[in-house]
């Protein structure tokens, strides 16, 4: 069933059959899966997607696995939610979220990259996968590697949010703290990968893995009616998801899917404490000074983004900008977002909620435009960010009731 | 000074297999030129036609990133250990 060519150097060109592979062996350069994109645009039609289970692998043809995938089958085809309650917060009449928050199996958008890395382990068969992450990546690929029979090797900052370690340690992978933030960790994967026959999911597994985020694109574009929205904002830790929402949305044109050929500006959204794409966006280059993160926006902390060139390019290219929010900032968004639309997002969305919120102040985004923003994990796994306090007990007596409310309350 | 230089699998090829080399070098600057003339070719597979390092490619020293430090002109000192890894995706 495959459509896959050849990986593709993104710098120098250079390709190579479909194998694990970290990098360009000569250059170095990320690798790019190249499609026979003429050979699906014959199987893959609007009717065809529609006809398949609600799953990122509605757009199969266009993921690159060879065979059936086996795990991660409810992956994907999350909600689209029209959000007018927070539009008219923001001031933004056409406001949808892509609430990724509740992606099966773990919540977040890294189900939709595990998914695929996962699957294409078990088609080079094996033994054992792992990852470096910031958590939710951590979470995901355990449990997908528990669920396709696979050891697997977590290695993680040792400051991640409680939840998010108890989160990856349950389904029975191995999880290894490293003192050190997450580019020490992944330094380290790194050279783990060198030695051991393993598939690490965000190294070797990497042209395959970073695939999986462009079905976030294609679920947009289907939602809004086959078409792309006029602006996305999304939040970036390696800089990996906007490019490949990007792509995403690229290809559908590309394959005659879309119904028209609405331009599509991409917005990056960092905290302040870790904003190495935002600092070369605004310097108006996409050369990355690397940054030592402070952020409670933990699952974005990665202070050398290894996609951040490609991002600070593609956004200006696209008509789009960035932004970052600092720690306060970011909470207040996760509560705009709860108490507007019912959602609890994690820090991450907070960055993305708080960002809009600057870009539409400085009218770079239009009080018209159609707008998505990319909700990318739960609420529920970064509890630890949030001022939260739970109240004093009462007697159940209604008295008690009122006294608590501060005499008796008059709904609004 | 002598140190042990990391080498990934990518550029084994160049020190006929081997995972890791000594060298005697003051700087980054030395450990790459000193590792071109035992393996001729090493320096240009990482470095552009300019001299700097590839976009892709990171230096630690210690577990420090060189881009921290002084880029190729951080000064190493005796014992400590070079890493060159090639940058990966991630989160």
């Amino acid at each position: 069933m495959g459509f896959v060519k050849a990986l593709k150097c993104r710098e120098c060109g250079r390709e190579y059959p479909v194998k694990l592979l970290a990098g360009c062996e000569e250059c170095f350069g990320p690798l790019e899966v190249d499609y026979d994109y003429d050979a699906i645009a014959r199987v893959l039609t609007r009717d065809v997607i529609a006809s398949r289970p609600k799953s990122i692998w509605k757009y199969r043809e266009l993921l690159p696995l060879e065979s059936e995938p086996v795990v991660g089958l409810s992956t994907g085809a999350t909600p689209l939610v029209r959000a007018n309650r927070l539009g008219r917060k923001l001031g933004i009449d056409n406001l949808y979220l892509k609430n990724d928050g509740v992606n099966s199996p773990t919540l977040s958008f890294k189900d939709r990259v595990s998914a695929v890395a996962i699957n294409k382990a078990l088609e080079f068969k094996l033994e054992a996968v792992g990852c470096a992450s910031t958590g939710n990546l951590a979470n995901s690929v355990a449990a997908n590697a528990a669920a396709a029979g696979l050891q697997s090797f977590i290695l993680i900052p040792d400051n991640l949010e409680h939840s998010k370690v108890a989160a990856t340690s349950i389904y029975g992978a191995r999880l290894i703290p490293v003192k050190g933030n997450y580019d020490a960790v992944n330094r380290l994967c790194s050279q783990i990968v060198d030695r051991y026959p393993w598939g690490f999911v965000n190294v070797n597994l990497r042209p395959f893995y970073a695939e999986g985020s462009k079905t976030m694109g294609y679920e947009i574009a289907e939602q809004l009616g086959w078409r792309a929205p006029n602006a996305i904002v999304i939040p970036m830790a390696g800089g990996s998801l906007i490019g490949k929402v990007y792509k995403g949305i690229k290809e559908l044109q590309k394959i005659g899917l879309l119904k028209d050929s609405t331009a599509c500006r991409l917005y990056g959204a960092q905290a302040a404490g870790c904003n190495p794409i935002i600092d070369a966006v605004k310097r108006g280059t996409r050369e990355i000074r690397p940054v030592k993160p402070n952020t409670i926006a933990k699952s974005l902390a990665i202070g050398n983004p290894a996609d951040g060139y490609y991002a600070a390019g593609l956004i200006p290219e696209s008509g789009g900008w960035a932004e970052d929010a600092t720690d306060p900032e970011i909470v207040e968004g996760i509560q705009l977002l709860a108490e507007t639309e019912g959602i609890f997002t994690e820090t991450a969305g907070g960055v993305t909620i708080a960002v809009t919120k600057k870009l539409l102040q400085q009218g770079r985004i239009k009080s018209d435009d159609l707008t998505v923003l990319a909700l990318t994990g739960n609420g529920l796994k970064t509890l630890d960010a949030l001022p939260l306090e739970t109240p004093q007990a009462i007697e159940p007596k209604l008295a008690a009731f009122e006294e608590a409310l501060g005499g008796i309350y008059h709904v609004a | 000074m002598s140190l042990k230089v990391v080498i990934p699998t990518p550029l084994r090829k160049y020190t006929n297999g081997a995972d890791s080399v000594e060298v005697e070098a003051a700087t980054v600057q030395d450990v790459l030129n000193s590792l071109d003339s035992k393996y001729p070719g090493f320096r240009a597979s990482i470095c552009d036609e300019s001299g700097s390092l590839r976009r892709f490619i990171n230096i630690y020293i210690n577990g420090e990133d060189v881009r921290f430090l002084e880029n190729l002109a951080t000064p190493v000192t005796d014992g400590a250990e070079v890493a060159i890894v090639p940058a990966i995706s991630g989160g």
